[in-house]
């Protein structure tokens, strides 16, 4: 069975869909970030594939990797925000943070 | 220097006296003695001018005239302008001459009479306004400009009648007068006005050139008339004739001196000029209405002096009483005694007045002649010369009033005799008794009799220099030689002989009387009468002058009688006709008429302006008021609940709206999340490609 470009659009749908599941329903912050490095990945596994079967050459995993290294620079920033929001909230929970509103 | 400079000159001094003495009357206390100066300088330059065209240029007249205002082409009128002017005739030189020495005899006397007065230097100013517009009148040459002086004499009058103005009759005295001159300029105004309209100009000489061709105003000879009478109207406002004589007696407000040199001998003889001046254009119906004024005048005033008690008050109606006569006398086309008349009124009436001031100067200003008696002895100078004024007034030969009233009385008769017209020298001849009779009847009680009131009688003394000797000048002029060499007769005097001529009138022959209709056989154009007239004239001569001669003389007995020996008791008169005596006492009741019809009349009708103006005017107005009111008010309930309304609504539906758009605003990022994925769903389901 020849893998088609079908079928990685398949996986990304999937796992961008888990991704979202994840931020909408988990009130846990770390896990809300977690969803979104899902969404992320799943946005580069379209970009390789189009990239692949679309014959644009390496354009895409160029993206990609900068995808990933962004991916990389927003995880430590948010993980420090988390920290903090930690210190001062002493939980993490999004819903409860929501100093803002007011 | 000509003639016309000098009497430029002589118009303007007192002008220059005035202005002088209004700015600078407050600094220097002497200034008084430069108005008094300058009138003198007036009185000399003006007998200069009387001297030389009396004697130089005697048939000559003098006109000098330039124009005022050009007014070129102008629409409906044409080309006309207006041009100011002097005319000098024997007549205007006469009265010249007349007006500045009264005027320098008042303000001499003045100086004595007014001493002490808190406006002295005001009072001469006043003085010489008036004289400055008296010689206006005198000099002009043309009607406008009469008219214009007219108006300054009305309003100097007012002033010095009004010069006591603490006092409410002399203000309202003042008031009257100028009134009551304002009802007759309004008719002169319109006849001016009627002869501008037809003619284009405003000279006298111009005037009458056009009615001489047979130009008539309007093409009719009831216009020529109706102008003479209009013309006249100016005259009997001034001159204190019939209807409008009521401001004359109550203008005796004002200081004596005032009422000498106004009311006596200028302002009120300005009417008579007035006439003078227009005789020429005067149609017969017009002479005939001016000789019936005349006449009532005469014998309304005379009746009402019998019975006067205050000294001034007598000599008032005295004064509208010879006005008559002069008015009468140019009625009945006795143009030169009319003017004669006025020559010699204004002499002795003024010394009459002054002497009066005399009298209630030294009496402490007592006026009443009944608190007088036996004032000879006190005041000999003031009582011979006061006599002699007397004897002039009520015609007793050898003095100037004999010569000119004996004239109109025999004028009046010849006219009655030509034309059938008895009532006037009925009149004119009754009213002489009783001339004589009222003259003697306060000549007796002031200065003849016992002393009623002892106190006043102890303090009197006679006046001071200044006051007597414009009281001899003026009664030295009061006898027959400065007129006249034959004291019967004054046409053989140089006055009437030479000095004023009777004027050919310029009215066409169908208007005039018969009369005066010119003689084409003699074809003189100064003799204005027919030979008709001047025979008549001649047969009424001595019958007219033996008349009046026996009035006078009867008159002058009454009066003894009643007042001398005793004879006749004048209170028992009094009681007896009762009614008459009140109604001569009260003046006929005129002031009362005029109050009850005019003046209750004017309050009336203002009564119904103000009733209209109240109710109407102020109804409209704050009707239209009201309906602002209401108009905010509604716009204002617009405003509150219209306006306001939609934009609370608005407010509300936007707090609404928020509040409930506010649900979805949770505050909680998932939840966006999924608005944002289900919302990216929606949307790629409507852009879908297939």
């Amino acid at each position: 069975m020849q893998v088609e470009l079908t079928h990685f659009l398949v996986v990304s749908t999937l796992l961008f869909s888990m991704g979202v599941f994840a931020i909408v329903t988990r009130k846990n912050a770390i896990l809300v970030l977690m969803g979104i490095e899902l969404m992320l990945n799943a946005a580069n596994i379209n970009f390789v594939a189009f990239s692949k079967f679309g014959g644009f050459g390496l354009s895409g995993q160029v993206i990609a990797l900068f995808v990933i290294i962004l991916a990389a620079a927003e995880a430590a920033i948010a993980l420090a925000i988390v920290l903090n929001i930690y210190k001062t909230f002493s939980n993490v929970n999004v819903d409860e943070i929501n100093n803002l509103k007011e | 220097m000509s003639l016309i400079s000098l009497s430029i000159i002589t118009l303007f001094l007192p002008l220059i006296g005035f202005t002088v003495l209004i700015f600078f009357g407050k600094r220097f206390e002497k200034i008084y003695l430069f108005e008094v100066g300058i009138l003198f300088a007036a009185l000399i330059i003006s007998i200069l001018i009387a001297y030389f065209k009396l004697t130089a240029y005697i048939n000559q007249d003098l006109i000098f005239a330039f124009t005022w205002i050009d007014f070129g082409v102008t629409p409906l009128i044409g080309e006309f302008s207006i041009d100011l002017g002097i005319k000098i005739d024997n007549i205007t030189v006469l009265m010249l001459f007349v007006v500045n020495l009264i005027s320098f005899l008042v303000h001499l006397y003045s100086i004595e009479y007014m001493k002490g007065d808190i406006r002295f230097t005001r009072y001469f100013a006043y003085l010489g306004i008036f004289t400055f517009s008296m010689l206006g009148i005198v000099l002009t040459h043309n009607i406008l400009m009469m008219f214009m002086f007219w108006e300054l004499v009305g309003l100097s009058s007012y002033l010095l009648i009004g010069f006591w103005y603490e006092k409410d009759s002399a203000s309202d005295a003042g008031k009257k007068a100028f009134l009551v001159n304002r009802v007759g300029d309004i008719g002169m105004l319109i006849g001016i006005l009627i002869l501008f309209t037809n003619y284009h100009t405003f000279t006298f000489d111009e005037i009458y050139a056009q009615i001489a061709v047979g130009n008539l105003p309007f093409d009719s000879y009831a216009w020529l008339t109706a102008s003479g009478i209009l013309i006249f109207m100016g005259a009997v406002g001034k001159s204190a004739q019939f209807p409008l004589h009521v401001w004359l007696p109550d203008a005796m407000e004002g200081p004596t001196p005032v009422s000498a040199l106004i009311h006596a001998a200028t302002m009120v003889a300005a009417g008579v000029y007035l006439l003078v001046r227009i005789f020429v254009m005067l149609t017969a119906d017009a002479m005939l209405v001016i000789a019936v004024i005349g006449a009532i005048t005469a014998l309304v005033s005379a009746t009402i002096a019998l019975t006067q008690n205050d000294i001034k008050k007598v000599l008032a109606y005295s004064t509208v009483s010879q006005l008559g006569y002069m008015v009468l006398s140019i009625g009945i086309g006795a143009y030169a005694f009319a003017f004669f008349h006025l020559m010699t009124h204004a002499f002795f009436k003024a010394c009459l007045f002054l002497g009066s001031g005399s009298v209630i100067h030294a009496m402490h200003h007592e006026q009443d002649i009944r608190e007088m008696g036996g004032l000879k002895k006190k005041l000999p100078i003031t009582y011979y010369t006061f006599l002699i004024s007397s004897l002039a007034i009520s015609g007793v030969p050898l003095f100037s009033g004999f010569l000119s009233k004996d004239g109109i009385l025999a004028g009046s008769l010849a006219f009655g005799n030509l034309t059938g017209h008895w009532l006037l020298p009925i009149i004119g001849f009754t009213v002489a008794l009783m001339t004589a009779f009222y003259m003697f009847r306060l000549v007796l009680v002031t200065f003849h009799g016992k002393p009623r009131n002892q106190e006043k009688f102890d303090h009197a003394h006679e006046s001071p220099k200044a006051m007597t000797i414009p009281l001899i000048t003026l009664a030295a002029l009061s006898i027959f030689i400065f007129y006249t060499p034959n004291p019967f007769n004054s046409e053989a005097g140089w006055v009437l002989s030479d000095w004023i001529r009777t004027p050919e009138q310029v009215v066409p022959n169908e208007v005039r009387f018969d009369f005066m209709k010119s003689d084409a056989a003699t074809g003189q154009s100064e003799i204005t009468h027919s030979q008709m007239y001047t025979d008549a004239a001649h047969h009424a001569h001595y019958p007219a002058m033996i008349l009046s001669l026996v009035l006078a003389g009867i008159g002058i007995l009454i009066a003894f009688m009643m007042y001398v020996w005793g004879k006749i008791d004048s209170e028992k008169l009094k009681t007896k006709y009762n009614s008459l005596y009140k109604f001569s006492l009260n003046k006929w009741y005129i002031d009362e008429f005029y109050d009850a019809s005019f003046i209750a009349g004017t309050h009336k009708s203002a009564k119904i302006l103000a009733w209209f103006d109240y109710n109407v005017v102020d109804g409209i107005v704050n009707g239209t008021a009201a309906l602002g009111r209401f108009v905010s008010m509604l716009s204002g309930w617009f405003d509150t609940y219209v306006v306001d309304g939609l934009v609370n609504f608005f407010a509300l539906l936007n707090g609404f709206l928020g509040l409930s758009l506010r649900r979805i605003q949770t505050g909680k990022v998932q939840t966006y999340v999924v608005f944002v994925v289900f919302s990216l769903l929606v949307l790629m389901f409507f852009f879908r490609p297939f």
